[in-house]
Order: C-alpha cells, then structure tokens, then sequence
C-alpha cells in the first residue's frame, strides 16, 4: 500500500528537473472542482475535487450554553473523519492522527482568522449561543487532503444559512431556514500546504508524493499576505532560507487557489 | 515604543522566565529530566530502545520514535480530565516530529525509543518545556543524536514580539490580540517545529525567526550544563 522505494526515487529525480508524473510544475495545482448545496439537510455544504482528491463538508448549527470565557460568543467545533471507504489505508475506528491534525488544522485556521463573527452568533448573553459544527470527510484520498478540506470548509461555510429558532420554547427548528447567512468577516483564511522533497518544494501532492514529503508547512491566511496559521508536519528539519521560500511560495500558492475559488465565496 | 511595552509580570520583551533543568529525575528509566519555564514544569523519561510492540508496528529498516505528551490532571485551574484528547494527540505528534531530525536510531530495526512526556504545572508553553525535556532525556538515555534541540514560544502582543509567553499573555486581548508561535531549533539554527495562532504579516514572522534563532541557543546552554552537572554527579 505504501508507495514503493524506486517510485520515491524516481518522484525525487524528476523533482530535481522540476518535473513531476502528471506533467505539472512543482507549483502548479491540480484541477479544483467544486459543487455546493451537496447535502439538503446541512446548513451549508461543499463537495471539493483536487484532481482524483475528493472530500464533502458539511455545516450544521445548534444552539448551546457559550463559553464561560466568552459568554457573547458562538462555538466552534470541527472534526474530520477519514473514511474507510475512501482509501485502502483508513479503517474505521476510533480517529487517528492524521484524523485529528485535520481537523485541528482547519479549526485554527478558522478561529484564528475570526473568518466567522462569532459574536454576531450570541442569542442571549451568557446562555444561549450558536454552535458552528464543521464536519469533513474524505471520499477519496490522493494527497493533498488538508487543502482541500481547506476549501470546502470556505465553500461550505460560506453557503450556511441560519436555522429557524423558537424563541419562546428555545428550540431549533430544523430544517426550516431564515434567510440570514452565516455572519462572516471579509478576510477569508485559505489553507495551502507546502511540502519538502529533497532541495524542492511542491504543492498539492498526490499521494506518492505525499507519502516521500519530508517537511510539510500547513499554513492559513489571505492573499494579502496576513497569516493565521502555521503547523510544520513530517519528521526532517527546515532552514531558515528555505523557510522564508516556503513563505513566498504559500503566498503565491493563496493567490493562484483563491483566484479559483473566488466565484463560490461571493 | 518598544521600550514603553510593559509585560503583566513585568519581563523585559525578551527575557525568558526562570529556567531550570535537571536530569536523572525518574530512577526506572532509561533517561530523564525536567525542564521549566517559571511556574511551567514538563518532565519527560525514556525507555528504550526496545522491543517494539505492539509487533505490526515494528519498522525493520530502522528504529522508531514515539512520544506521548500529557498534561497531569491538576496542572491547571479547571481540571483536565486524564486520558488523551485531541490537542495531547496532536502535541504528542509535533513533539515526536521537533526531536526526530536530530536522533541517530537507524542502527535499532524493530526498536521503538519511548519518550514520555508529562507537564506537571502549567503556565502556558507546556510544549516547548516539554520538548526542552524530552531532548534532556533522550541525551541522558544515551541514544545516539547528532545534538539536542531547544524549543521556545515567541508571542506578538498587539504589535510587540515577546519571548516565552505565559498564560496572562495567552489570553492578551488588546490590539491585534495574542500570537502564539512554539518554535523548536537545532543549535545550527534549523526549525524542527513551528506552529502558529493568531495573526501576523512575513515581515513580523522573519523577525520572529530570529529572535528564536538568538533565544533557543540562551535555552541550549542551560540543557548543555545540566547534562554536564548529571555527569559530576556519577563521578
């Protein structure tokens, strides 16, 4: 199942020419696709393609007690499942790692870009408040998961709409809608992994070559050069110059998604 | 207006709490020690290499690193409940991922190296204290590394980089509020670990890579004195 040597060698040579299997650039992405509206019962949703990738996510709202630290504000909450159905390497089970990072991945970057406006989810000060549950799963995996589940949560979020909620008897009214749209802030956190190879770096792996990364930079921000997020994965250090490359290339990297994107977030 | 910033516990912006570090604190391993940062204390204790189990995990080209980061039920205010969750998972992942690039287990096929790391007291940077630890331990064991590496928090505030966060600068909420930025280096300068929350441009983050750069090599010298101390103490 795992990728075998002489393939890995063979990835890392032609890297060295900056070629890769499929024909792309080191930096180019796969095709993306995108559909919405993929689930009638979510409050929003997204299927994303990157190339043979494919992942669904899915927002559902509820109402609970905030926080004690932040009475006036909704929750967030997001997890990931990998389906075993997407690949030969998941089983079911209790999640992984790699399970887990995802969604940890995506949490942060949308926590901390305050992408949603948390404190226009508050119903009542101190009791009741919106919940935000993003879920995401794979549907088949070739490489390059965390960007996309990046981008179905953007896709997904921004199609959410508000259930209708029962003030009287403090109930959600499931599958019946308002009209209001998921309150979001105009600075979209996109979510771009650069990988190391060898001397080279890349975008968008497919699975063989994601299975020979050494280094991986998941990094959130805006094409304006803010950052949210930065998590470093796979066990082989980084300098600092090739650090600050991995920075330029993330940037370049936002732009060129969010140009493709850019339609389904209006 | 650097000089105007004031820390809530009155810190210069780049000095780092009190450390302490000592090695040899758990007699049953094969490795150990503790390391913290004013009031956060992590310990870490090795054993192995061994015997890998359970045996589907045994890698038969070259030895295996595992660690496993938990913080003790009492460590904070509000009681953690004991047992993994997602955040230990995660940690434990970036811990095994900071320490891996400087540890030399080729030569140990189906041995696992066993790094156990557990925050007894925390005020933020438990990560890094537990790192700091964990690379203590496994000199200690005497696993072949090519060095030991140091890890550190770096915090913007509003616009002020910081080092060293604590919990009070965590939850900094003025300005652009608080950036939290673990970073883990070889003493050569190479980033084993970073991760990110909050909110900062490429220009800010250069300037943060050096001052981790200057910051984790204050930290080397502690760890490298006391490996040295657990050395008079044998003789």
């Amino acid at each position: 199942m795992e990728t075998p040597r002489v393939t890995g060698n063979r990835i890392k040579e032609y890297l060295e020419q900056g070629k890769r299997f499929d024909g792309r650039k080191p930096d180019e992405f796969r095709e993306i696709s995108i559909e919405t509206a993929v689930s009638e019962k979510a409050e929003g949703s997204a299927r994303v393609k990157i190339g043979k990738t494919e992942v669904i996510v899915g927002i559902k709202l509820d109402v609970s007690e905030p926080y004690p630290d932040s009475p006036n504000e909704g929750k967030l909450m997001v997890t990931s499942e990998l389906l075993p159905l997407s690949s030969p390497r998941f089983e079911s089970g209790p999640p992984r790692f790699p399970a887990i990072e995802l969604g940890r991945l995506i949490d942060r970057a949308v926590r901390e870009s305050k992408f949603i406006e948390f404190e226009k989810l508050c119903i009542k000060k101190g009791e009741k408040v919106w919940s935000v549950f993003i879920d995401i799963y794979s549907i088949n995996y070739d490489g390059n998961l965390i960007d996309a589940a990046g981008i179905g949560t953007l896709v997904a979020l921004k199609q959410a709409r508000l259930p209708k909620y029962d003030e009287k008897n403090e109930k959600v009214l499931f599958g019946e809608w308002t009209n209001k749209k998921l309150p979001l802030s105009k600075e979209i956190p996109i979510i771009t992994t650069i990988h190391k190879i060898g001397n080279n770096l890349l975008v968008d792996p497919t699975l063989e070559e994601e299975d020979i990364s050494e280094a991986r930079i998941t990094m959130g921000g805006t094409i304006d050069g803010t950052i949210f997020s930065i998590q470093k994965g796979n066990p082989k250090q980084i300098n600092i110059e090739e650090l600050y490359k991995i920075l330029d290339l993330a940037e370049k990297t936002r732009k060129k998604v969010f140009t493709n994107i850019e339609k389904f977030l209006k | 207006m650097a000089k105007e910033f004031k820390r809530p516990d009155g810190r210069k912006t780049d000095e780092i709490r009190p450390m302490k570090a000592k090695v040899g604190i758990v007699p049953n391993a094969d490795g150990s020690a503790m390391f913290s940062f004013g009031d956060t204390i992590a310990i870490a204790a090795v054993y192995g290499p061994r015997k890998m189990h359970p045996q589907h995990q045994q890698d038969p080209e070259k030895g295996t690193l595992r660690c496993t980061y938990s913080m003790l039920s009492f460590s904070v205010t509000e009681r953690i409940r004991p047992g993994p969750n997602r955040r230990s998972t995660e940690i434990s992942k970036i811990s095994q991922w900071s320490l891996e690039p400087v540890l030399m287990i080729k030569k140990y096929p189906n041995m696992v190296v066993d790094v156990h790391i557990n925050v007894l007291q925390a005020n933020a940077s438990t990560r890094c204290a537990g790192i700091n630890a964990a690379a203590l331990a496994l000199a200690h064991a005497g696993i072949p590394m090519n060095d030991i590496v140091s890890s550190i928090s770096i915090g913007k505030l509003d616009k002020q980089l910081v080092v060293d966060l604590d919990k009070d600068e965590e939850d900094w909420e003025e300005g652009e509020g608080s950036t939290d930025i673990p970073i883990t280096m070889t003493p050569n300068g190479d980033v084993t670990h970073i991760q990110l929350d909050g909110r900062i441009n490429s220009k800010e983050l250069k300037e943060v890579l050096e001052l981790a750069r200057r910051k984790t090599k204050e930290i080397y010298e502690v760890q490298k004195k006391a490996l040295k101390e657990s050395i008079k103490e044998i003789k």
